[in-house]
């Protein structure tokens, strides 16, 4: 029993993470029908930002702040520099050159920063609490606190304000929202902004925990995106949900079956839900007319 | 008959001289070297050149057949005592096997779904090298005997240049075979309008699963011929970015050009050589040309030519 | 002899029935026109016969054996081809391999064959290009047999459409809109094509909004409206049923019509 409930308190954990990062991907692909790979160089630049910055001298709060804000201007720039001026391309082109985003923020990361793995101090101290014979880093109830708190300001900005409801018509009918004068390219633009900043904060949260390193946004991306697939295509809850599920299948799957392969979990859940229910647990299916 | 023999095959007559030609310039063994990768690569382009651009089909994990065919050229030999010609087409085929279980059911799914999926089961090839350590060798990957034909070891870049030139030209010729057949016309059919090409009478399911394992079988063929030529493979070879490289090579070239393989080959291998300088700078640079490729150079180079030089569209 | 009959066929949308509970049977030979406002559900009937669309209720008979769940390739096989309402050209090819692609399945091939390309398969290569000519000079193309089917106008490609679909030897012919945006000239054209289709005696379902074409040429006019059959008969019967009008033309403008010139 004390082993299922460590399970459970460390796949919760890592699926907050996965959940901020499907809830990134949703974010854009529902502003723009592209699935942006680079999500997951978004928490790794938050992480690696906050950590190289903090190296320099900077007090960490501030480090933290400094982070999110140059990632925000990378996924601002991603948008206008890489899917802007290919607009009208397929949604295969749309991945590859998020990929190759994903790929040249690698790259860079791997100059700018290090090859190493870094950390950062958890925020309430690394002594861990025990909860019915299992224990849980301070820092985990931290995670899971700030993925609630980002889900629920998302939710307040797109049910309560303009600009919101701004975001959700471009989302449902682009030419619609055009034609009612909201500039959508702002709103993409917009879209990718606040993606790169949940990223970024997810990873600043996490990296107490699982550390951080140029590489690690590919695997992030992927696992975001199975969790965003599981959890429905373009559904916010179904992404939350579905990252939080993933997780914790992870952390069964490494428990009881092997802590190796814990990492093609995910891509088999990706396949799982291709083929059994495309749509995911909350998406709907959609009908081509001929 | 001989008017179709020209126009069909001709592309492949160039390059035929070409690749008899151009050795005549090589200052070094290093140059056959980078030749022979670039032919291997191409290899493996036209199989994905045929997924892609013909049937209009995506594969992001192709580089997962280009491993298992340099790890069947090591294992086979190395752990079974199988010698190396027929661990060969042992790759070729549990390649075609593999292709064919997975494919059946990924090649329903479209669009970036399709994407995503092939991508998982790339990376997921991948994995499985890197953790079946006892098999394969784990990260740092294992060394690969080489090929032996009766009693004559197929050794150095020279020899090495001429096999796989080859069997590219080999290779192409099959493609623009298939091109220019019932099956080629159902494929790019297929790319264009689906339901009206089962509307006709094609089986849509069917020929996209045979153009999967037919690519499937040019990519481990490429895969063992690299693992034979270079002595060694990791899983890095059968890995994400290797995928993506394929890719970009296929676009660049021109999707839907055969010879375009090559074009989009060259400039791939050749760029992180001539840029050795730029090594650090590796990831950063491939990041740049697929993001480039796909935002500028959508078309591919040889398709663009052909429309400025002759308006021909075959090749 | 009856060679295509539906039975209560039905098809639900979400909450909108598309289809409800729609009976047709049509004679072979005839040249049969499925006619109604927008949205009565005239491509969804087409594309429930054609097998791209799965009804929820209902059977469908095609030559007297039960197709419903058939796939569309699985109903070419069984000799019927369609054409589509909004263009389903394939546009990276040119017009003659567009046609070409259309004799497919009386080609024989393997992979292996077409890999290694045998002098038979080049012979047949010659013979399908030889038929789709054939195809192309039907439906008036022949001068643009090569040019890549996407530089063809709009009509033109109407009619490659029609050419391509014939090209598969059916002996049912589905034509959803063939003169949608045809000007009156292309307008005949295709409805010479259409003729000459039958007297080969081909069977021709025949779905459009030109009232003219539909009253001059079919044997048979079902008007649907709202999913359903709102009537059935000749060109002669339809056009003077007064519900018929009202659907198409509303109360106020069915009475105005008794006034307008014919």
């Amino acid at each position: 029993m004390a082993e299922l409930l460590q399970f459970i308190f460390s796949g919760l954990t890592v699926g907050a993470i996965y959940a901020l990062v499907a809830l990134g991907f949703t974010l854009i692909y529902n502003a723009s029908d592209v699935v942006n790979f680079a999500q997951g160089e978004f928490v790794m630049l938050g992480g690696m930002t906050t950590v190289f910055v903090g190296l320099a001298g900077v007090p960490l709060p501030i480090a933290a702040l400094i982070a999110v804000v140059a990632t925000v201007a990378v996924g601002i720039a991603l948008h206008r520099l890489a899917i802007e001026p290919a607009r009208g391309a397929g949604p295969i082109a749309l991945i590859m050159i998020t990929i190759g985003a994903s790929i040249f923020l690698r790259g860079i990361a791997q100059v700018i920063f290090d090859k190493r793995f870094h950390s950062l101090p958890s925020l309430f101290g690394s002594d861990p609490i025990r909860i019915g014979g299992a224990t849980i880093l301070p820092q985990s109830l931290v995670v899971l606190s700030g993925a609630g708190v980002i889900v629920i300001l998302l939710w307040v900005f797109i049910g309560r304000t303009l600009l919101g409801k701004a975001v959700i018509a471009t989302a449902t009918n682009r030419s619609a929202a055009r034609l009612v004068g909201i500039d959508t390219r702002r709103i993409v633009g917009f879209s990718f902004a606040i993606s790169a900043a949940i990223g970024a904060v997810a990873g600043i949260l996490i990296t107490p925990i699982a550390l951080t390193g140029y590489e690690v946004g590919t695997l992030l991306a992927l696992k975001g995106f199975a969790a965003a697939m599981l959890g429905g295509m373009g559904n916010a809850i179904g992404a939350v949900v579905g990252g939080i599920l993933l997780g914790l299948l992870e952390a069964f799957a490494a428990g009881y079956l092997s802590s190796q392969y814990k990492d093609a979990v995910a891509f088999l859940v990706i396949l799982a839900v291709l083929f059994a229910r495309p749509q995911g647990l909350f998406g709907r299916v959609k009908v081509d007319r001929v | 008959m001989s008017a179709l023999f020209c126009s069909r095959l001709m592309p492949i007559a160039a390059v035929v001289m070409i690749a008899a030609v151009v050795p005549a310039f090589f200052p070094s063994a290093y140059y056959y070297r980078v030749a022979a990768l670039v032919f291997m690569f191409a290899l493996a382009g036209i199989g994905l050149n045929l997924l892609m651009g013909f049937a209009g089909q995506v594969s992001l994990g192709h580089a997962g057949f280009i491993g298992i065919g340099a790890y069947a050229v090591a294992v086979g030999p190395t752990h079974l005592g199988l010698p190396t010609w027929l661990s060969f087409f042992a790759g070729a085929a549990l390649s075609a096997i593999v292709a064919f279980l997975v494919g059946r059911p990924i090649l329903r799914l479209k669009g970036h779904y399709l994407a995503i999926a092939t991508l998982g089961f790339g990376v997921l090839l991948s994995i499985v090298f890197t953790n079946e350590a006892k098999l394969t060798g784990g990260p740092d990957g294992m060394s690969v005997p080489r090929l032996v034909l009766f009693g004559w070891t197929a050794r150095g870049s020279e020899t090495w240049y001429w096999i796989s030139a080859a069997s590219f030209v080999i290779g192409a010729g099959l493609a623009l075979n298939l091109i220019d057949s019932p099956s080629g016309r159902a494929l790019r059919a297929i790319h264009d309008s689906e339901v009206a090409a089962c509307v006709l009478g094609i089986d849509v399911a069917q020929k996209k699963l045979m153009v999967f394992v037919i690519s499937a079988v040019y990519a481990s063929v490429a895969g063992s011929y690299l693992a034979m030529f270079n002595g060694h493979i990791t899983p890095e070879a059968s890995g994400f970015l290797r995928s993506i490289e394929l890719v970009a090579m296929v676009v660049l070239g021109g999707m839907g050009s055969i010879i375009g393989s090559l074009v989009g080959s060259g400039v791939i291998v050749v760029l992180p050589q001539a840029l050795s300088f730029l090594h650090e700078y590796e990831h950063m640079v491939l990041g740049l040309i697929v993001m480039g490729v796909m935002i500028f150079l959508r078309g591919g180079i040889v398709p663009s030519l052909a429309v400025m030089f002759a308006g021909r569209r075959k090749w | 002899m009856v060679i295509l009959e539906t039975d209560r066929l039905s098809i639900a949308f979400g909450g909108v029935r598309a289809i409800d509970g729609v009976n047709v049977a049509i004679e072979s030979g005839q040249v049969f026109s499925i006619i109604g406002p927008n949205g009565s559900g005239k491509t969804t009937l087409f594309n429930l016969v054609s097998g791209i669309y799965t009804p929820d209720d209902g059977s469908i008979r095609l030559s007297g054996e039960k197709v419903v769940g058939l796939a569309p390739d699985q109903l070419a096989r069984r000799g019927l081809s369609r054409t589509f309402q909004n263009l389903q050209i394939f546009s990276r090819m040119s017009a003659l391999e567009n046609v070409m692609v259309g004799r497919h399945r009386h080609e024989r091939t393997g992979i292996l064959a077409d890999l290694i390309h045998w002098p038979s398969v080049a012979r047949q290569n010659k013979a399908t290009a030889e038929a789709a000519h054939a195809a192309v000079g039907r439906v008036g193309l022949a001068d643009f047999a090569d040019r890549p089917a996407n530089s063809l106008a709009y009509g033109a490609l109407k009619r490659l459409e029609i050419a391509r679909a014939l090209a598969s030897e059916p002996k049912l012919l589905l034509l959803d809109e063939p003169a949608a945006g045809c000007n009156p000239v292309e307008t005949q054209e295709i409805a010479n094509v259409i003729r000459s289709i039958v007297k080969d005696g081909i069977t021709v379902v025949l779905v459009e909004h030109d009232m003219r074409l539909v009253m001059n040429i079919s044997d048979r006019v079902h008007v649907l409206a709202n999913g359903k059959t709102l009537a059935e008969g000749t060109p002669d019967q339809v056009r003077s049923n007064t519900a018929v009008i009202q659907a198409y033309l509303g109360v106020h403008g069915s009475q105005e019509a008794v006034h307008a010139v014919d």
